[in-house]
């Protein structure tokens, strides 16, 4: 047993990707665990920007929702949602769009939003968001995900995000700026696309991860690159911040679903009204 | 019928009073659809939803929007789904009494052939860009911290696309925390005039579980809650009769809760 649990080196592998002063615009859950903990280490100029039209925004905790209370107050602006979109993501000012899905397929496109037909869907999931726009508007995008044959296939069954599309010249065609995906951030390794042919190659594996193992949680034949590295293991002092992080995160959310639950935001909400 | 709040200041009183009443055959318009449209939905208010993300937030699906698009049930729902860049052009471009709001997006995704976006060409440079049509409710319903006696509205903290969604829509109703004589400057806050807005309705708590800034907190817990009474059919419909259907306004559901926690 290592010292540490495989989402934690890839939640440090992903933070490691920032650098101090990179503008990120972040997607809720692994991302936004990922992006404040490089916030709170090797990158304390980190600008994280999320679609609710925060800006800044340096939470303590990490926020249970894109919008959370937590991420205005502590943000340097707060715009509106169209403002976020039209002058901060579309006007080109996002270095890195941080991304999660359900699906991710050899060239990187995302899917979040159907799991079988469109109109008869086996799972219909939340929809597009931010992301069709994140994927085209920023400089490049990481994504991160738990790596298992059901996410990672051949083909999404619906491409909500462009990655790199059919391969090569696909963005080009399309008009798209930035780089698209440049890396996929996994619990086994990071993929990368290939720079001829641009699919999704394995480039890293984390400490104690086998090539197998991941071919293993790959649906198409995974390719490994030529000069495979090995992450770094986490240092005592990621661990620490993003152990940290977790436990002040935890204790908020115990703060406000203990039991009566429900009630604590009655009672404030009664406590609010000025006599 | 358009209800806005992202994630902060969802008119729930607001949505609860249109199932009381017993509406159907809705056109439901909403950036983010979550557990007040799940509600909205599973009751049968709604023929139609055009939104860009439905879930429930940090906590996973809305289950009574998945049972209406994956079963059917009560009613079958027609979607025009969009991305968050294109919903937010549309109301803009609503507001701006705009046919179609421009933007750079939709391009090489499966949206394009599943929603109405277009491709237009730029008369001057030629460039290519997504056209999508403006979005014009006939009503648009939001929350806000306060108004003053005249109904000026004044909202602060994440303010979302409220304001769009007011001046996009034919008719709009703003309820509020609370109706004060004058309204003090608040950092970051807009105010739409008592002039541009349909009416204003004191509603004390009526973003619950959602937030009012300065006012209240997220009721996280009712979120992760609601994935049980939201799980089965019954389940769901039984929570409604008691805390929706057998209460009469925000005050006596704030009530209902509090006897079962």
């Amino acid at each position: 047993m290592s010292a540490w649990a495989a989402d934690e080196m890839m939640t440090v592998a992903a933070a490691r990707r920032l650098r101090n002063g990179t503008v990120c615009f972040v997607g809720i859950g692994l991302p936004s665990k990922a992006a404040n903990l490089a916030r709170r280490t090797h990158a304390p100029a980190c600008v994280l920007v999320y679609e609710s039209g925060t800006i800044g925004a340096k939470p303590a905790h990490l926020p249970l929702s894109i919008g959370d209370g937590e991420l205005a107050e502590t943000a340097d602006a707060v715009v509106s949602v169209p403002e976020i979109f039209a002058y901060w993501l579309q006007g080109g000012r996002i270095d890195v769009g941080f991304l999660g899905a359900a699906q991710i397929d050899r060239f990187g496109n995302l899917n979040s939003t159907v799991i079988g037909e469109y109109a008869h869907p086996t799972v219909r999931l939340p929809g597009a968001g931010g992301a069709p726009e994140i994927s085209s508007g920023c400089r490049e995008v990481l994504v991160m995900l738990r790596q298992s044959p059901r996410t990672f296939v051949e083909c999404v069954d619906f491409r909500t995000s462009v990655g790199l599309g059919d391969g090569p010249g696909f963005r080009e065609r399309h008009g798209l700026g930035g780089a698209g995906v440049t890396s996929v951030i996994t619990d086994v390794g990071v993929l990368e696309p290939d720079p001829r042919t641009c699919e999704l190659t394995l480039t890293a594996l984390h400490p104690g991860a086998t090539v197998e193992q991941a071919r293993a949680a790959t649906g198409w034949a995974l390719r490994v690159a030529d000069e495979l590295a090995e992450s770094a293991p986490p240092t005592a002092t990621e661990l620490r911040a993003l152990r940290e992080l977790k436990t002040t995160t935890e204790e908020k959310q115990a703060a406000e679903s203990g039991p009566g639950a429900g009630q604590t935001a009655v009672a404030a909400i009664a406590s609010s009204r000025p006599a | 019928m358009a209800l806005e709040g992202f994630t902060h200041l969802i008119p729930h009183a607001a949505g609860h009073e249109v199932i009381r009443q017993g509406r159907s055959g809705l056109t439901l318009v909403r950036m983010t659809p979550d557990v007040v449209h799940d509600q909205l939905i599973g009751v049968g208010c709604a023929r139609r939803l055009v939104f860009s993300w439905g879930g429930n937030p940090g906590v996973g699906s809305l289950r009574r929007l998945r049972d209406a698009v994956e079963n059917g049930w009560p009613a079958p729902l027609e979607l025009e789904e969009h991305s968050h860049a294109g919903m937010a052009a549309a109301y803009a471009a609503g507001a701006a009494n705009l046919p179609f709001g421009l933007l750079r997006g939709y391009a090489g995704t499966d949206l394009v052939p599943r929603t109405r976006v277009a491709s237009l060409e730029c008369p001057f440079t030629g460039e290519r860009v997504a056209a999508v049509p403006a979005l014009r409710p006939d009503v648009a319903i939001v929350h806000a911290q306060r108004a003053d006696r005249r109904g000026n509205v004044q909202l602060w903290g994440i303010v979302g696309v409220q304001k769009e969604a007011v001046l996009a829509a034919r008719r709009s109703l703003v309820t509020v925390e609370e109706i004060v004589p004058k309204l003090d400057p608040q950092p970051g806050a807009i105010v739409i005039p008592a002039w541009a807005v349909t009416a204003v309705a004191e509603a004390p708590g009526g973003a619950h579980p959602s937030y009012a800034h300065g006012y209240y907190e997220r009721d996280n817990g009712f979120y992760e809650a609601w994935d049980a009474i939201s799980r089965d059919r019954s389940g769901f419909l039984s929570w409604i009769d008691r805390h929706v259907l057998g209460t009469s306004d925000v005050g006596e559901y704030r009530r209902s809760l509090e006897a079962v926690a």
